[in-house]
């Protein structure tokens, strides 16, 4: 009896086991996790408090309480401009490019001829349009010379959008929608670079509807209009929100903030200043974020 | 009669639709293109077409003198092999741990297990920017709790060292790590518990079912977390600028190209220092750069298309 029992306290239950496996597995993570994200998460949050000196014996930190942020948002010249552009451009483009990869990834979903070849050279931006180059992209002269070439042309000019915001606007669309719809024309390179990876969401997302559906529809004489509003729109609902909130975190890696938060503490060595910065930029994302997932989940059909 | 008339009607639209959408893709693939098409034709461009107006796209003098001057002031070959290590270790060691985590946070549920999947959300959602100058002092003077030191004597400086890069990749904290993480974990959440349950009962332990059983499954979602850890880490200039300062990788050696290039024609001859003709170099040090990727690309795009389509990043 007493074998049995010993045998039993030796043999872990399937779910026991799990449990200890699962721990085990995610420990490198953990470690990495305190070390590298939440400790220095804690200390940010401290030095945003403090203003911290370098002198012969390290470092001295010391308490000031909200003086860098006092500082970040009323004496800095360039932070207020910065966030304010930085969250407007967010704002701005989050719903085009949104919109904007659910249009084409129901175009790439349907079948025509060179379908595999357009699908590769839409996404090809997940891997050029990041980082680096996007950055010296920017700065191309080359690339200006050429636009401004390209801008005396007769051609594109003719088909460019003043001529289209004209006629909106004859048409007796509201100004403000006609210059955000001609505004993302013009930067029609910004979008399709930054959609890459939504496209592809999407696109699966679309994938995974099963075809019972469609072909219901279709014999209830469904026009493809109805299709798309009835069954393709609430079936992917749910990646809508996952597509905003992918599409303001992948704001982060170039913006003029991050750079303004990195020459603050790296350049100028005001580690305090630059704490402060993010953590405000940090929380003004939050709330960005925060309201786009109450407004959209409101909405978002799911299935079960 | 009129049902061949509404036949026709259709067919008309029919053709309309594929001729807008034709045009639609058409146009925007020319869209994304047009940078490429752009920097290779600046990239063979001799000096004397640049203020010629009649090159547009196809030079009148070719040259690979652009390539020369890049890949000399780039050091580019041996920039290339440390990219290549840099990345590919990096890669390697961040889908191993991603895999592991991604797995644990799946199926292998302990008490807690939610409450730490939070912490993954919130790695995703907070900006690199936010914990960037703790890390960095962090590494300036590791100590890893206070255990290095008692060894040593003193911390390691493990800034301009390829350490904090195989750190954070072996602790599944490297550049978008939670997203991976995150893939990870949908994926194998949509893997049926019976494939799980019958190889337990044949015998098999956890570590071999995940070894032998989950992960041969998973292989669209390590092909899609492979090729983007890859892709980033390549194009990455945040963590790549802040922990390694004078190691040569691909993309801080682009970020000081123009300023290398200036140095350069300011030894030589001093008259070559003309904007544009920098300008022209920087593009063909951005086509080299991604050149490799492109190739890369090339021939995974087929797999990874396929593949994404079944990750279940959908989820």
């Amino acid at each position: 009896m007493s074998k049995i029992s010993k045998f039993s306290v030796k043999q872990l239950s399937y779910t026991q086991q799990k449990a200890l496996w699962g721990m085990l597995y995610v420990s490198p993570w953990l470690f990495g996790f305190l070390f590298f994200f939440f400790i220095p998460l804690i200390y940010s949050l401290r030095y945003s408090f403090s203003s911290i000196k370098a002198n012969a014996s390290g470092m001295s930190i010391e308490f000031t309480g909200l003086a860098n942020y006092v500082e970040a948002l009323t004496v800095n010249l360039n932070f207020n401009r910065t966030l304010v552009e930085s969250i407007v451009n967010m704002v701005i483009n989050v719903p085009l490019i949104v919109i904007f990869s659910l249009f084409l990834s129901v175009i790439l979903n349907q079948k025509f001829f060179g379908r595999a070849a357009a699908r590769s050279i839409f996404f090809l931006p997940v891997i050029l349009a990041s980082g680096v180059i996007a950055n010296l992209e920017i700065s191309s002269l080359i690339q200006m010379l050429n636009e401004q070439n390209a801008s005396s042309g007769s051609f594109i000019n003719a088909l460019g959008s003043d001529e289209l915001a004209r006629m909106m606007l004859r048409s007796g669309v509201n100004e403000t929608i006609v210059s955000y719809l001609t505004g993302a024309v013009d930067r029609i390179h910004q979008i399709v670079s930054q959609s890459g990876v939504q496209i592809l969401i999407f696109l699966a997302g679309i994938q995974t509807i099963s075809p019972q559906l469609y072909e219901a529809s279709k014999i209830e004489g469904a026009t493809g209009y109805e299709t798309f509003w009835k069954i393709t729109f609430p079936m992917v609902s749910p990646l809508i929100l996952v597509n905003v909130i992918y599409t303001i975190i992948d704001s982060f890696s170039s913006n003029e903030m991050t750079a303004l938060i990195k020459e603050t503490g790296f350049t100028n060595f005001n580690f305090g200043l630059s704490s402060a910065m993010a953590w405000i930029y940090f929380l003004a994302i939050m709330i960005v974020l925060l309201v786009s997932t109450y407004f959209i989940s409101k909405r978002i059909f799911y299935q079960e | 009669m009129i049902m061949r008339r509404l036949l026709s009607l259709e067919n008309w639209q029919r053709w309309l639709w594929s001729l807008v959408r034709f045009v639609l893709i058409a146009g925007l693939s020319f869209v994304i293109l047009y940078p490429i098409i752009q920097k290779l034709s600046t990239a063979i461009k001799d000096k004397a077409d640049l203020y010629s107006p009649i090159v547009v796209f196809i030079p009148q003098h070719f040259s690979l003198d652009n390539f020369k001057q890049a890949i000399t002031i780039m050091d580019y070959w041996k920039t290339l092999l440390n990219t290549f290590a840099l990345s590919g270790a990096t890669t390697v060691l961040t889908a191993i741990s991603c895999a592991l985590a991604g797995y644990a946070f799946a199926r292998l549920k302990f008490k807690g297990s939610k409450f730490l999947f939070a912490g993954v959300i919130l790695t995703i959602l907070v900006p690199p920017t936010t914990i960037i100058i703790p890390i960095y002092m962090n590494l300036k003077e590791f100590s890893l709790m206070g255990f290095i030191p008692l060894i040593t004597g003193k911390t390691v400086n493990l800034l301009d060292s390829y350490w904090p890069f195989i750190l954070t990749s072996l602790t599944a904290n490297s550049l978008k790590a939670g997203l991976y993480i995150f893939i990870f974990r949908q994926f194998f959440r949509g893997i049926p518990k019976e494939v799980e349950e019958a190889a337990y009962i044949d015998g098999a332990g956890i570590g071999s079912t995940f070894s032998r059983i989950m992960l041969p499954n998973a292989v669209p979602a390590i092909v899609t977390v492979l090729l983007f850890s890859f892709v980033w880490q390549w194009n990455d200039s945040f963590f790549t600028t802040t922990y390694l300062t004078s190691s040569k990788v691909m993309s801080t050696q682009l970020s000081s190209l123009p300023y290398n290039l200036s140095i350069m024609l300011e030894g030589g001859i001093t008259t070559n220092k003309d904007p544009f003709y920098m300008s022209m170099v920087q593009d063909t040090g951005i086509l080299l750069a991604i050149l490799p990727l492109t190739i890369l690309y090339l021939f995974v795009q087929r797999y990874f298309v396929e593949s994404i389509e079944r990750t279940g990043i959908v989820g």
